[in-house]
């Protein structure tokens, strides 16, 4: 097979070559000023030692963060043809939620019925 | 085929508007590359989506790899074994710091990707070599912290908590580290054959690998030292 058949970018639309920067340019900067954002307040929120209840909000910023890096920076939507990318992306995040999920739903059970001390802090010695 | 270039003008795109552009970018590339011309670009074009998804559902198996690496360190985080925990250890400054090298990064990864779409390969070139050194400035400082704990005797082997941290930081250092080799080796690539489509192909991968990379990171200093310090 020929090397020269695996041009990614020679696809874009006629137009959108010459312009490229235009709209493209804009959403890397957004990305880049949202992403900015969302790691600073978390770390100022930790450092100051402000907020209650901070391991839920620091598991929103870091959320939140996530699908800003996907939308702006990997650029996956719901067009046809990013399609398939999309629904690999989403079966892995089912896959990701079941193994962390899961791990932690099990082993917390597995604490509080076999080692009743261990969810005080000395496991063992 | 042959090397006759009207072969372009067998494809399903004749009759689409802007075709007399893509055969003419096309037939420069392949006059870059070098290589025999056999190909039409409708077939052209399904070998390259191709290539990308299969890269995509790499990423996607490496996101698995990471969630089990994710789920054991949130298990042992809490099994200091009598060692420091990660509140005594981590210095928030400094990984705020070492975030900020890896979203520079991606950002100017992304301009790396925009110089390539626009043709402009010195200007490719010299947007990845400054995500080259900001993705080294990320590497020096990782290393300088696991070189510091080891030296106060918070090594891998001290607790299951850190024996979980140095897998998944590392791993993800590593990850890194392998990034930037292929960075090195597709700067001098595009410096030697320019931007060939292999080279864009190649490149439009390693960007997908730089962000993916940075998105990972999200989740190691949200659960790793934001979590370990707020506790």
């Amino acid at each position: 097979m020929n090397v020269a058949n695996e041009s990614v970018a020679r696809h874009a639309p006629p137009g959108a070559h010459g312009q490229a920067h235009g709209p493209a340019q804009k959403q890397y900067i957004i990305g880049f000023a949202l992403a900015i954002l969302l790691t600073v307040i978390p770390f100022a929120l930790v450092m100051s030692h402000t907020v209650a209840g901070t391991p839920l909000v620091i598991a929103g910023f870091a959320v939140a963060q996530i699908l800003v890096h996907v939308v702006y920076f990997l650029h996956v939507d719901t067009s046809e043809e990013k399609r398939w990318n999309l629904m690999a992306l989403l079966y892995t995040g089912v896959m990701v939620f079941i193994v962390i999920g899961g791990s932690l739903w099990i082993m917390h059970h597995l604490y509080v019925n076999m080692v009743p001390h261990a969810m005080h802090g000395q496991v063992w010695k | 085929m042959s090397s006759d270039p009207t072969v372009l003008h067998r494809g399903s795109l004749v009759l689409k508007p802007g075709y007399a552009d893509h055969a003419g970018d096309a037939l420069r590339d392949l006059r870059e590359s070098g290589d025999a011309v056999d190909f039409q670009l409708d077939h052209h074009h399904d070998v390259a989506s191709t290539i990308q998804l299969g890269f995509w559902i790499y990423l996607m198996s490496d996101c698995l790899l990471f969630s089990g690496l994710f789920a054991t360190y949130a298990l042992l985080s809490s099994h200091t074994a009598g060692g420091p925990a990660g509140s005594q250890l981590f210095n928030l400054p400094d990984v705020l710091t070492e975030t900020m090298f890896l979203l520079f990064s991606s950002f100017t990864c992304g301009l790396a990707t925009l110089a390539m779409n626009a043709d402009r390969r010195n200007a490719t070139v010299g947007w990845l070599a400054v995500t080259f050194l900001l993705g080294l400035g990320f590497i020096g400082m990782e290393v300088r912290e696991f070189a510091h704990m080891v030296a106060i005797g918070a090594g891998p082997d001290r607790s299951a908590f850190l024996s979980s941290f140095f897998t998944l930081v590392a791993t993800h250092g590593l990850h890194v580290t392998c990034g930037l080799i292929f960075m090195a080796v597709m700067m001098v690539a595009v410096l030697k054959k320019g931007l060939t489509p292999t080279n864009r192909a190649r490149l439009v991968n390693l960007s997908l690998f730089w962000h993916f990379l940075d998105i990972i990171w999200v989740g190691v200093f949200s659960l790793v030292y934001l979590f370990g310090v707020a506790h």
